[in-house]
């Protein structure tokens, strides 16, 4: 820090020297912008570089094609044409952001990965706030219960592909901007070669398999990460592998057990949570594009919508021993694209489905049509749905007994009682959502001396398939 | 000592009605770890893998297998001692302080 004297005097000098021409430079741009404007004027429309419409695969034409164009009519010096100037006039105002900030967003790409309730406010605003090029992979089809969250998708695109209906959306909003659609799940076979052509990643999936992969994917291409998560009634962000932060296995080198993966399509989510998680995605990845900001790097923000709080923690930085982003790591792209997540995870590259189980001897079982023809001749029985309280009132079979799963040890002497209302040679059915918890329900009442009971295989998940088709299926 | 346990993620689930903020009064000793006793001057400090024996003990009501691996937490959840990944400051060793905040949470896979 010593060295001042002399050397102090001449970067004075040097800094007055480039006061001066900065100014001066300031005062030509001012000129170029006065004269390019005179000349935009005259053939009004005409904008620089024309709206690339990608639409399928590839159509992006590689990393080059999407990392350096020069598009959103900004032109080859770098000035904004009138109506760009008046699109994106807010941006421009701000003095951190301004037409610096503007240019380098129309000069990035950024891949979104799922188009579900955190991959729609993060196409839609990026799409709107004029990034170069926005890829969005997904290869779900809308439906009816997406609705309630994910709010890029309109009724009448129920049934058709995600990404064609976020793709059109997003255009509709701005036409100026290249979108790409990757109508594909994103797998370890197909994700090197769709992440490389961007710049930034954002994860907005929705489960833990798929989460791992594309982190991997991330280190092994170095992009930057922009993840986000929502369940229930919380959120949680951070930005992986940039500016030091850690990588997904440098916090999570293990994964959790499979009882801990809750699913929304399990646990339930209140649609504006996602949307407030994708909105502080959008703006990261923004801030990380533009280089405005200090990026949510090495920090976690948590996002509890009951108590209505944030909380922004400290996480550990990238580990200098992650098998992954470490120094020594030895993963390598082939042993990514060999890479078995949902093995390592024991949980499926979906939101959908629970692994059924298989618990039960197939005479302690029915199928929900014998438990139609059962009713249907009057055979004494008595109906147990182990259903959560709440669930049983969405809809449930009339008559039946509802204990839940989590309270049924408690509560055998009620079942015992129903039971002997019954009839003493009634057969005991149990029966939840999708035929998992009833097995394990029959499991422990056969434990407990409950000989007769037996579950419906498939539960009303089944019924409302093979039975009765206007049971409400959620 | 008084701390502010919070559980969240879904790990509030594991506690009796799902309460997520626990303020809680703590201390062990060496040769009775997990006792709730008054505290007394001079006693044994509190590390994280006190706190860990004594959370399963007291707070946990079902699965504890959801919160604990061994002695330390199960994989998936995040331990931060006043808004600090507990890595970065000791981990199961980490001593605490009268009035710290330690938050469990298990990480989200959804959207």
């Amino acid at each position: 820090m010593g060295g001042g004297g002399g050397g102090g005097g001449r970067r004075e000098a040097i800094e007055r020297e480039l006061k001066k021409l900065r100014a001066e430079r300031e005062d030509l741009d001012g000129r170029i912008r006065l004269l390019e404007s005179q000349l935009e004027a005259t053939p009004a429309g005409v904008s620089g570089a024309a709206a690339g419409i990608g639409v399928e695969d590839g159509a992006c034409g590689g990393s080059v094609a999407c990392q350096s164009r020069v598009s959103n009519g900004f032109k080859l010096d770098g000035g904004l044409p009138a109506d760009m100037v008046y699109r994106y006039s807010r941006h421009l105002l701000l003095p951190d952001f301004g037409v610096e900030g503007q240019r380098k967003l129309s000069q990035s790409s950024i891949l979104v990965v799922g188009a579900g309730g955190l991959g729609s406010p993060v196409a839609l605003y990026l799409a709107a706030c004029g990034v170069g090029c926005l890829g969005i992979v997904d290869g779900d089809d809308v439906e009816l219960n997406n609705l309630h969250r994910q709010i890029i998708h309109k009724e009448a695109y129920v049934g058709q592909s995600k990404v064609k209906s976020a793709a059109d959306a997003c255009r509709e909003i701005n036409s100026s901007i290249k979108v790409v659609e990757h109508h594909h799940t994103l797998k370890p076979c197909n994700a090197l070669e769709v992440v490389r052509k961007y710049d930034i990643v954002v994860d907005a999936t929705d489960n833990l398999p798929t989460r791992y992969m594309i982190s991997d994917c991330c280190v092994l291409l170095s992009k930057p990460l922009v993840s986000g998560a929502a369940l229930g009634l919380e959120g949680q962000l951070t930005v992986y592998h940039h500016n030091g932060s850690p990588c997904y296995r440098c916090l999570f080198p293990s994964p959790p057990p499979v009882a801990a993966c809750q699913r929304c399509s399990d646990s339930g989510v209140l649609g504006v949570v996602p949307g407030v998680i994708g909105c502080l995605q959008a703006l990261e990845a923004i801030k990380i594009a533009t280089g405005v900001g200090e990026p949510l790097c090495g920090r976690m923000l948590l996002f509890d919508a009951l108590s209505a709080r944030v909380r922004i923690v400290k996480i550990r930085g990238s580990s200098p021993d992650c098998t992954h982003c470490g120094k020594n790591s030895v993963f390598t792209e082939q042993d990514f694209q060999k890479f078995d997540y949902e093995n390592f995870t024991q949980s499926p590259m979906s939101d959908k489905a629970a692994p059924s189980v298989n618990l039960l001897p197939e005479s302690a079982r029915i199928t929900c049509r014998d438990y139609k023809k059962l009713v249907d001749n009057g055979e004494p029985h008595l109906l147990l749905d182990v259903r959560p309280a709440h669930h049983f009132q969405i809809a449930s079979i009339s008559p039946s007994l509802n204990i839940p799963l989590s309270m049924l040890e408690e509560k055998l002497s009620t079942l015992e009682t129903s039971l002997k209302e019954t009839g003493e040679a009634s057969t005991l059915v149990v029966l939840c959502r999708r035929g998992n918890d009833s097995q394990r329900a029959v499991k422990l009442l056969h434990e407990k001396g409950f000989a007769s009971a037996k579950d419906i295989i498939g539960g009303l998940q089944a019924w409302g398939q093979d039975v009765d088709p206007h049971f409400p299926v959620y | 000592m008084h701390l502010t346990l919070e559980f969240g993620g879904g790990l509030e689930l594991l506690l009796e009605n799902s309460t997520k903020v626990h303020k809680v009064e703590i201390t062990t000793s060496k040769d009775g770890q997990g006792k709730v006793t008054t505290p007394k001057e001079g006693q044994d400090k509190v590390t994280m893998k006190s706190l860990l024996s004594w959370v399963k003990d007291n707070l946990i009501k079902e699965r504890p297998e959801m919160f604990v691996k061994g002695d330390s937490v199960r994989p998936g959840v995040l331990v931060l001692v006043n808004d600090c990944d507990w890595e970065l400051c000791g981990g199961l060793d980490a001593e605490l302080e009268e009035k710290d905040v330690v938050v469990f949470i298990s990480t989200l896979h959804g959207g």
